[in-house]
């Protein structure tokens, strides 16, 4: 399947579709069960705070795992994405509640490379703080 | 307690084979509520010209943050599980894991520092087949604070 977006489409500046995620309780536990990490930090409230944090917090790679998503979901192929890096840098708090936490996510074409690669630089925040930094992708387009 | 620089370049001998199933592939899309078909379905992904369903890209992760634990195993690496967080992490696709694959991780520290009293210890975690094809590198810096 060749990506949806073409090299020939995309220059230094593009922005991808931005896209809103939300994070519930149910979904931590899935994840972690998915994952194999079952941190009690991301699914119990007392151990959450009685480390420090302000609640139960998302898996840090779930949030890495959304924000790829925003990128798989613009290129319509996921083998088109080569590299992806992450710093994580504050942590998504997710409440007890149906409505979670959401997660923004937007992308923009930063640098075009060799070999019709394309760097793409993603910002990730959460209630208006920004959840990651040095996030970056870079995709391989045909 | 500070890290020994000379940690850096250790490696580890290569984990076990992980045998990576349709079932366990489906199951991490859904956790993470992606609804691409060529993570489910074995004929989207042949039509989209893989030779099974392949796995979002972040799926390395269920294979390499295992394997990594071997470092934190290691009598000489004295850092404390309990304060340790995931700092940075990176993931070189070589091509997508797929399902049928046998993978074997092989560990090896990178970098280890010591920065204000917070350890920081990088390893990279290579995925290869059972027959020595590249699948890809996963790089996990894992931070124990002070």
């Amino acid at each position: 399947m060749s990506a949806v977006v073409r090299l020939a489409d995309v220059e230094v500046g593009t922005q991808l579709p931005e896209q809103r995620y939300r994070i519930t309780r149910a979904d931590l536990v899935r994840y972690a069960g998915a994952s194999g990490d079952f941190n009690p930090i991301h699914w119990n409230e007392r151990v959450a705070t009685e480390v420090g944090l302000p609640g139960v917090i998302a898996h840090g790679m779930s949030t890495m795992a959304l924000a790829g998503r925003a990128v798989t979901g613009w290129t319509g192929d996921p083998a088109a994405l080569v590299e992806f890096q992450v710093r994580f840098g504050r942590p998504v708090v997710v409440p007890d509640d149906d409505a979670g936490a959401e997660l923004t996510v937007r992308g923009t074409v930063a640098a075009l490379l060799d070999d019709g690669r394309v760097r793409v630089d993603l910002a990730v925040g959460s209630a208006g703080e920004k959840v990651l930094s040095l996030a970056r992708a870079v995709v391989r387009l045909a | 307690m500070a890290l020994d620089r000379e940690l850096v370049g250790r490696s580890y001998p290569p984990s076990a084979v992980f045998e990576v199933g349709r079932g366990k592939i489906a199951e991490f899309a859904t956790a993470i509520g992606d609804p691409s078909p060529l993570y489910r379905d074995a004929e989207a992904a042949r039509a989209a010209g893989h030779p099974d369903v392949i796995a979002p890209p972040t799926f390395a992760i269920v294979v390499s943050l295992e394997a990594a634990m071997v470092v934190l195993d290691d009598p000489d690496v004295a850092i404390d599980y309990a304060r340790v967080v995931h700092g940075e992490q990176r993931f070189a696709h070589h091509r997508p894991i797929r399902a049928g694959d046998r993978l074997i991780a092989t560990t090896t520290i990178d970098a280890a520092r010591t920065v204000a009293g917070n350890d920081l210890l990088t390893a990279r975690v290579d995925l290869t087949t059972e027959d020595g094809e590249a699948v890809c590198t996963a790089t996990s810096m894992l931070v124990a604070r002070a």
